[in-house]
């Protein structure tokens, strides 16, 4: 059995564990909020993109000259992901999910003897693939030195995409990442951007009739790279406030635990200083007696 | 008849303005500036590195933007723009941070024609600024 002196020490580090998962829950809780804020006040810019694309790639006729970006290459050999995840750890199951979800797309693209290319962003996404998919991996990316997400972030991630297009080095493009829902639940998300898919086009019935200037086509081929680094700062935002939620109730469980095992070890604690009394009274009595 | 609209500039990071009684924009589109008055055809359009005026009732405002998608449709006007200055407040610093790597850039030998005119338009505007 552990010694006293053992126990005490258990005892003591555990609990400064807790006050260090205490004092990150308590971190990830007020940065949680001010990232759920943003990923709010980032919503309208990306729905009124989408909006705009959606209007306008109804109103092209001609979809054999339609810009590649948004009808694909026309062939399905090379897939880029782009997966992101977040720098620190410690932040309970979200960077495994996303990997995960990753994984199996990934195993998918291989199986049907497919090329896959890889960009992770954010470095642990990257420790986590490395070993499996270490010679699909073409570009790593980290903005471990920006403070908060920015759009500038994005669009040079963006930046690389659309070079990597043009020079057609991939046919299909998605990338990964976790929506955030709510402190507890964080969906993984794969979300294809290049071909654009036009979710469910839905019939207008009031046709809208735009007047474009300059040309439909030259908008649409000037506004779909912007799309592309528009989705990218959406799934930054939405990954940003899944990591402080994810972060904030692991550490939040851990707290929890410690204080348990804090419980458990301050009564096994009590119990054997109580024998060791007992043991040392038994012995002084049975002294005395056999005088 | 009131001669007013309804205009919202968001940016990426936020709603950046929202106003209700617009009777004026006149914004920097690619092919010239565009004046935008109440029961204008639904447009869509995009600008080019200059300055967008508002009139409204409460006055008259300037801001500065770098580029941008307008959308104009039921009296409702969205510009969805990267980067927006408010001319009031503007600051210098700023400014010539924009202007140094605009020119950087102008300086990179491969850089097509448009790129070239959107950059001189660019270092133009943020003269008459500065």
């Amino acid at each position: 059995m552990a010694s006293l002196d053992d126990l005490k020490k258990r005892i003591s580090s555990v609990k400064s564990t807790q006050k260090i998962t205490k004092a990150m829950k308590m971190v990830a809780a007020a940065k949680l909020r001010r990232a759920q804020e943003n990923a709010e006040k980032g919503r309208p810019y990306s729905d009124k993109m989408n909006n705009i694309i959606l209007n306008l790639s109804n109103g092209i006729s001609d979809i054999d000259n339609a810009p590649k970006l948004l009808s694909g290459t026309g062939e399905d050999k090379v897939h880029l992901c782009v997966v992101m995840t977040s720098d620190r750890g410690l932040c309970g199951g979200f960077n495994t999910n996303i990997i995960k979800k990753a994984k199996l797309y990934f195993q998918k693209i291989l199986d049907e003897g497919k090329t896959l290319k890889i960009i992770t962003v954010g470095t642990k996404g990257y420790d986590q693939l490395k070993r499996l998919y270490g010679d699909n991996i073409i570009e790593r990316i980290s903005f471990k030195d920006s403070k908060n997400v920015n759009y500038f972030d994005a669009d040079k991630v963006g930046k690389i995409v659309i070079e990597k297009f043009d020079k057609k080095e991939f046919d299909v493009c998605a990338i990964f990442y976790n929506q955030f829902k709510n402190v507890i639940t964080q969906i993984p998300q794969e979300q294809q951007i290049i071909p654009l898919k036009t979710s469910e086009k839905e019939e207008n019935s009031s046709e809208d009739n735009y007047e474009f200037e300059p040309e439909e086509d030259e908008i649409l081929s000037n506004l779909l790279p912007k799309n592309i680094s528009t989705q990218i700062f959406k799934a930054m935002l939405e990954n940003s406030a899944s990591e402080q939620g994810s972060r904030m109730s692991a550490m939040d469980n851990a707290t929890r635990n410690a204080g348990e095992m804090v419980d458990k070890l301050t009564i096994e604690y009590n119990r054997s200083r109580q024998a060791a009394i007992t043991k040392e009274l038994i012995e002084i009595i049975s002294g005395a007696e056999s005088l | 008849m009131s001669e007013e609209y309804s205009l919202e500039i968001v940016n990426p990071e936020k709603s950046f303005l929202s106003k209700n009684d617009v009777t004026e924009v006149v914004v920097p589109a690619f092919e010239g500036e565009i004046g935008i008055l109440k029961d204008h055809i639904s447009i869509i359009s995009f600008l080019k590195p200059g300055i967008i005026k508002i009139f409204s009732k409460s006055g008259e405002e300037s801001f500065y933007v770098n580029d941008g998608i307008i959308e104009f449709k039921d009296n409702n006007l969205s510009i969805l723009t990267s980067l927006i200055l408010n001319l009031k407040d503007i600051d210098k610093e700023k400014i010539s941070e924009i202007q140094k790597s605009a020119e950087e850039e102008l300086n990179k030998s491969d850089i097509n024609d448009q790129e070239k005119y959107l950059l001189d338009q660019k270092l133009e505007v943020l003269k008459s600024i500065n």
